[in-house]
């Protein structure tokens, strides 16, 4: 017993401090995760009690951890082979496999059960399926075997508002879908934009990324591809009981935008993309970020000025 | 004679457990919170307080004037 204990201490050598499990929940996604939750959850016709809008949205920030733990549980063994993620906790020997795993369990469970309690079925339901989509779906199934693993994966990070609406609402409405199609499409040309000029070692960990399966040609006609059905429900929203002129203003002028940094990502050649350091492709990675965030920005807005002029 | 638990490992785990105490407090608020927000939104107490089938007082003062009349 004396033996096995010295082992599986030697496996851990530096102690584990409380940040080091907050860092399995990735607190990065967590932000973005609890952001759209939010809006999808104050765009929502009718209302409800502050405080279960708090829990609400706090379990869904939870629930996202708890994937985020499973994924890092997972996929230890090619997060020490990459520079990126080669310090997180399980790679950097701070925290165990099993530790992660169990912390990923409980708070899936807590997440959903307290969802459930504080609000309704569906919600809760809602949350179960986006941690077994994320943990299984994604990190266990398409991950390491189809350079589409990002656009099918994305689905995990697009659910969020779609749980808020359901938080207020009990149900699924059209304006729910569009939040959710917004973030599915955004996902893969905001990732490949990324993937163009970080030189990742996805390739040594054997993940399958698109630039490096099918070619960087064929990566920026991707984003392309995918940027114009992104706009096409950008702007779908505007005209939905969520839309208005405010968010249509200013979902017109973050597609143009995005739109015209895309066209620019696929003319470019190789050859012209090294010799400015990726600069466009830098840009359009940045104006994606502020795209996402300003469109349910302009849906917030919308909703705050339209209950102010509606009463 | 005085018992000494102080050991290294208290030193070093003493972050990670004031962390934890922190976490079980605050999801003890939370749930207490979460009751009192769903009780008091139960509009008529009635409703809440015949759920669970034991003989309520606040019920019987209805039923007593029924039958004086």
């Amino acid at each position: 017993m004396q033996d096995a204990s010295l082992t599986e201490g030697a496996a851990v050598p530096a102690e584990a401090g409380l940040g080091d499990y907050f860092q399995l929940l990735k607190p990065r996604v967590m932000s973005l995760v609890v952001f759209t939750a939010l809006v999808g959850l104050l765009v929502a016709p009718g209302g409800v009690h502050p405080y279960i809008a708090f829990v609400a949205v706090l379990c869904i920030a939870v629930g996202a951890g708890a994937s985020g733990a499973l994924n890092m549980w997972w996929d230890s063994d090619i997060d020490i082979k990459m520079r990126r993620t080669r310090s997180r906790p399980i790679p950097g020997g701070r925290v165990r496999r099993e530790e992660a795993l169990g912390l990923g369990l409980a708070l899936s469970g807590f997440a959903v059960v307290l969802l459930w309690l504080a609000t309704n079925l569906l919600a809760a339901g809602l949350l179960a399926f986006t941690i077994f989509f994320y943990a299984v779906i994604y990190s266990m199934i398409l991950k390491r075997r189809t350079p589409q693993n990002i656009v099918i994966g994305g689905a995990a990070g697009a659910f969020p508002p779609m749980i808020g609406w359901a938080v207020v609402t009990g149900g699924v409405s059209l304006e729910s879908v569009l939040m959710f199609l917004l973030i599915f499409m955004w996902t893969p040309p905001h990732f490949w934009a990324l993937a163009l000029f970080v030189k990742s070692d996805y390739g040594d960990a054997g993940v399958p990324m698109l630039t490096e399966t099918h070619g960087r040609a064929a990566t920026r006609r991707q984003i392309l591809a995918y940027t114009l059905p992104l706009v096409a429900v950008s702007l779908g929203i505007g005209f939905t009981s969520i839309g208005g002129w405010i968010y249509l203003a200013a979902a017109l002028a973050l597609d143009i935008w995005f739109a015209l940094g895309v066209l620019a990502i696929a003319r470019r050649s190789e050859a012209e993309a090294e010799a400015d350091s990726y600069a466009t492709e830098k840009r359009v990675f940045m104006v994606s970020l502020w795209y996402l965030f300003g469109h349910f920005g302009a849906l917030l807005a919308q909703s705050a000025l339209s209950a102010f002029w509606g009463s | 004679m005085a018992i000494r638990v102080e050991h290294e490992l208290h030193r070093r785990r003493s972050g990670r457990n004031w962390g934890l105490l922190i976490i079980l407090i605050a999801f003890v608020g939370l749930v207490f919170g979460l009751t009192v927000v769903k009780v008091t939104r139960l509009g008529d107490a009635r409703a809440f307080e015949s759920f669970d089938h034991v003989a309520n007082p606040a019920l019987v003062p209805q039923e007593e004037e029924g039958a004086r009349q």
